[in-house]
């Protein structure tokens, strides 16, 4: 069972990846923006980071950077929930050191086949 | 597993709502000229989150629309479009169809999509008018998440061969190759070999123990969709060289040149064992692929939701938990007291019940503050409403709000938003003038109306003032005399003129406009807030504008009682209603018209009713000057009330008789009482209706004798 983070401003986003999360059996931590997420990151460490682009104070491609600063977020997977399946996007992500990318709308199922390839 | 998304709906919805206000704040805010970036970044991520959400939660017709909407959005983000007054409009008017079409949604309809389609339609032609924009607005319709593969559904015929050089920084994206070859395996059932090389591997000085050096060569012996294939290196195409070929006849050399190259160069040869996946697992997948097809689905089975939630702040639910928990401290000490309790300890007792009784009252405060919220969400409506009624009519019209964090019920704030629509419409529409007269008159050409809200004396008090031309004294004076509320010979002072605005029937307006006038007049205004236990005044300058004053009780869950006792039972005023009480004095009392009691009050007469003949209680005469009579207002009207004597002041719930019993004249409400007797509490507002006395008859009557 893996320990997840998920970042959404979206209350009814994040309700229904906890949900799901916690309905596979995973622990999972929430958080509402980037800065919230990164404070929960530096007290311990996750298994898997599941966060939403665009969130005010500090948008999810800002937060991945700040992760991969951490020692103990340099491997951890970070898996970006985005509406935006165009190509610059997901490049921003990837040169952030986002693992991958969920494209917006996913249902529960998605989210947990997807997030099967990165836990393991 | 199977999920009901459902349950997420009335979140969603509440959200989304949130976030059409944001972005109708937004843009009203907006300076056009120079867009300010956070405005347009907040703007841009409420449509951003709804169109997600529509999407996720299957509201595919939502998502659809609100497409555009962002895509336009992005584009004037990005700094490729510049804002101007007809993309404002059109998102403000998108803002209406987005949230008409949640509503629709949420009320369990199929949401009427014509408005939708020809915004649609007109968001597509502002984005195809120049060639940049188009290529964006062709995405993010697909929910098929890969555009970087492309979509092939070919079954190879054997298997394949994939040959995969991965960038030595792979690792630092948190992409791991083992687990992505487990992968492989799950859905090629282990027929598959791995042969990794060291080619690029450096000398031991030369690593970086964080790189990935290795490469490897996976041949895949079960004929699988192609497109399972792309999804694992989905991630990784950009990072790595992954070159997938089908295996043909012949194809099976390519693995085995590799192997016996890597052996021939005789450099140490390592299998990736790839272990055995539970087969579980593999089902569990297959089986939630069943059942992830239909999202929409899902929204039929849900009924609509109706029951309302409020957010509240941590704070506040955090002191009601330490009032709780103080409770519970006083509670087991009078229990510990109770356990062996004997006469000595009375005193202790009485400390314990005063304690608890400061805990329910600190509790009851506290609960009451979960129902409470800030006006602005009232007020916030308004500036979307003074600019579209300001455009209509070509006025310019300023609107300043203040005193926004005034908290009050929210029952009361839902009630109150109507009547203060109603009358900020009248003040733009009737009070503001149009710009050239305003000029003419040595104003600035821009109207002011300005909303202010604040706590006093455990009300809340609602001022709406512009700097119009005022109230006209001598047309409602004129208006009144035509429509039969008053005759000619009545001289009234202005507070009683404007006053009459609030009778039924009463415009004065030339022409009923598109924007008032629509046959809800300022009587119906006055009745809504009056049956809040509200109030409202109007006073007026001629050419200076217009102030209109509400006041309303902060929640309608509680009031401040006065007791009184007639007969045997008990009756509650509301405490705000009171003028004063009274010894009664029979000279002071005086016949008028034969039946009426007018009690002579300094200069005042006031008619007189008594509480026991009203509701029929069975009295026992006592002395006249026994009696007490409580000199009671409503709506600017004096009464005395004859009671049989005054009791305590308390506060009482208001339990509704209307949803218990019946709707009783003369009765607004019940409490129960500490011994546990049912109070009726009094509609002061009725009680000249039901008696049939008034100031006005009085007067009238008097004036005839």
């Amino acid at each position: 069972m893996a320990k997840i983070l998920a970042v959404d401003d979206s209350a009814s986003m994040r309700q229904m990846v906890c949900f799901t999360l916690k309905g596979a059996g995973h622990d999972v931590i929430e958080a509402s923006d980037g800065v919230e997420a990164l404070k929960l990151a530096q007290g311990q460490s996750v298994d898997l980071v599941l966060s939403d682009v665009n969130m005010p104070n500090m948008d999810g491609i800002t937060l991945c950077k700040n992760l991969r600063q951490l020692a103990t977020y340099k491997f951890t997977p970070i898996l970006m929930l985005t509406t935006e399946s165009t190509g610059d996007k997901k490049m921003e992500g990837k040169s952030a050191g986002a693992t991958g990318w969920i494209v917006k709308p996913f249902n529960p199922d998605q989210l947990l086949t997807t997030i099967k390839k990165v836990l393991g | 597993m199977s999920i009901d998304l459902s349950q997420f709906h009335q979140v969603f919805y509440e959200e989304s709502y949130e976030g059409l206000d944001a972005m109708e704040q937004g843009l009203l805010e907006m300076d056009i000229e120079a867009p300010d970036d956070e405005v347009i970044n907040t703007i841009f991520r409420a449509a951003h989150s709804i169109k997600g959400g529509s999407g996720t939660f299957g509201f595919n017709q939502v998502a659809e629309f609100t497409h555009v909407v962002e895509t336009l959005l992005d584009e004037v983000r990005s700094g490729h479009r510049a804002m101007n007054q007809s993309i404002m409009d059109l998102l403000l008017i998108s803002v209406d169809c987005m949230r008409s079409l949640l509503e629709e949604l949420q009320a369990g309809d199929d949401p009427d999509l014509s408005q939708a389609k020809d915004l649609k339609s007109q968001f597509e032609s502002i984005l195809n008018s120049d060639s940049e924009p188009a290529e964006s607005a062709s995405d993010g319709g697909d929910n098929s998440g890969g555009d970087a593969v492309e979509d092939n559904n070919d079954t190879g015929g054997k298997g394949y061969h994939v040959h995969f050089v991965p960038e030595v920084t792979l690792l630092q994206t948190g992409n791991e190759p083992t687990r992505m070859f487990r992968q492989l395996a799950e859905i090629c059932d282990n027929q598959m070999e791995v042969v990794c090389s060291f080619d690029r591997m450096p000398s031991l000085t030369g690593m970086n123990p964080e790189h990935c050096y290795l490469s490897w060569d996976i041949k895949i012996t079960k004929a699988i969709d192609r497109h399972e294939i792309d999804e694992i290196f989905e991630w990784v195409i950009d990072d790595a060289e992954v070159i997938i070929t089908e295996l043909s006849g012949d194809a099976d050399s390519a693995v085995n040149s590799i192997e016996a190259k890597s052996i021939d160069s005789s450099t140490p040869q390592v299998e990736t064992v790839v272990e055995p996946v539970e087969q579980k697992e593999i089902a569990s997948i297959v089986e939630q692929k069943e059942t992830a097809k239909d999202p929409v689905k899902v929204k039929t089975k849900s009924s609509p939701p109706e029951s309302s939630s409020i957010r509240v702040s941590i704070d506040k639910v955090d002191s009601l938990i330490n009032m709780v928990g103080e409770l519970v401290i006083t509670q087991s000490m009078l229990g510990q007291l109770g356990q062996n309790f004997d006469i000595s300890r009375v005193q202790r007792l009485q400390e314990g019940l005063a304690q608890l009784e400061h805990n329910t009252r600190e509790l009851q405060e506290s609960v009451m503050k979960i129902r409470m919220m800030p006006i602005s969400f009232v007020f916030s409506r308004f500036p979307r409403l003074v600019r579209d009624v300001s455009r209509t009519l070509n006025k310019k019209i300023d609107l300043v709000l203040s005193g926004e964090n005034t908290e009050l019920d929210k029952t009361v704030m839902e009630k109150i938003g109507d009547p203060m629509v109603h009358l900020i419409r009248n003040s733009i529409d009737h009070g503001i003038e149009m710009p050239d007269v305003r000029a003419s008159a040595g104003k600035s050409e821009t109207g002011t109306v300005e909303l202010n809200a604040f706590h006093q004396s455990g009300n809340i008090v609602i001022e709406i003032k512009d700097d119009g031309a005022g109230l006209n004294k001598e047309r409602i004076h004129q208006k009144a005399i035509e429509n039969g509320l008053i005759d000619e010979s009545t001289i009234l002072s202005d507070e009683k003129i404007f006053d009459l605005i609030f009778q039924p029937g009463f415009s004065t307006a030339d022409a009923v406009s598109d924007l008032s006038g629509r046959g809800v007049g300022m009587d119906v205004v006055k009745r809504n807030i009056a049956s809040l236990n509200g109030s409202i005044e109007v006073s007026s300058e001629t050419g200076m504008g217009s102030r209109f004053v509400i006041r309303l009780p902060l929640t309608l869950a509680i009031l401040d009682g006065q007791l009184v006792r007639v007969g045997e039972e008990i009756f509650i005023f509301p405490l705000v209603s009171i003028v004063e009480s009274i010894q009664m004095d029979d000279t002071a009392i005086n016949k008028v018209g034969g039946h009426s009691d007018v009690l002579q009050l300094r200069d005042e007469y006031v008619p007189v009713v008594k509480l026991n003949e009203l509701f029929s209680v069975n009295i026992e005469e006592t002395a006249v000057d026994e009696k007490i009579i409580v000199v009671v207002e409503t709506e600017g009207e004096k009464m005395g009330v004859v009671v049989d004597e005054l009791l305590g002041q308390q506060q009482v719930v208001i339990k509704s008789l209307e949803e218990n019993f019946k709707k009783v004249e003369g009765i607004s409400g019940a409490t129960i009482l500490g011994d546990g007797t049912v109070a009726l509490i009094v509609d002061v507002s009725g009680l000249p209706k039901m008696s049939g006395t008034s100031v006005k008859q009085i007067e009238s009557a008097h004036k005839a004798a």
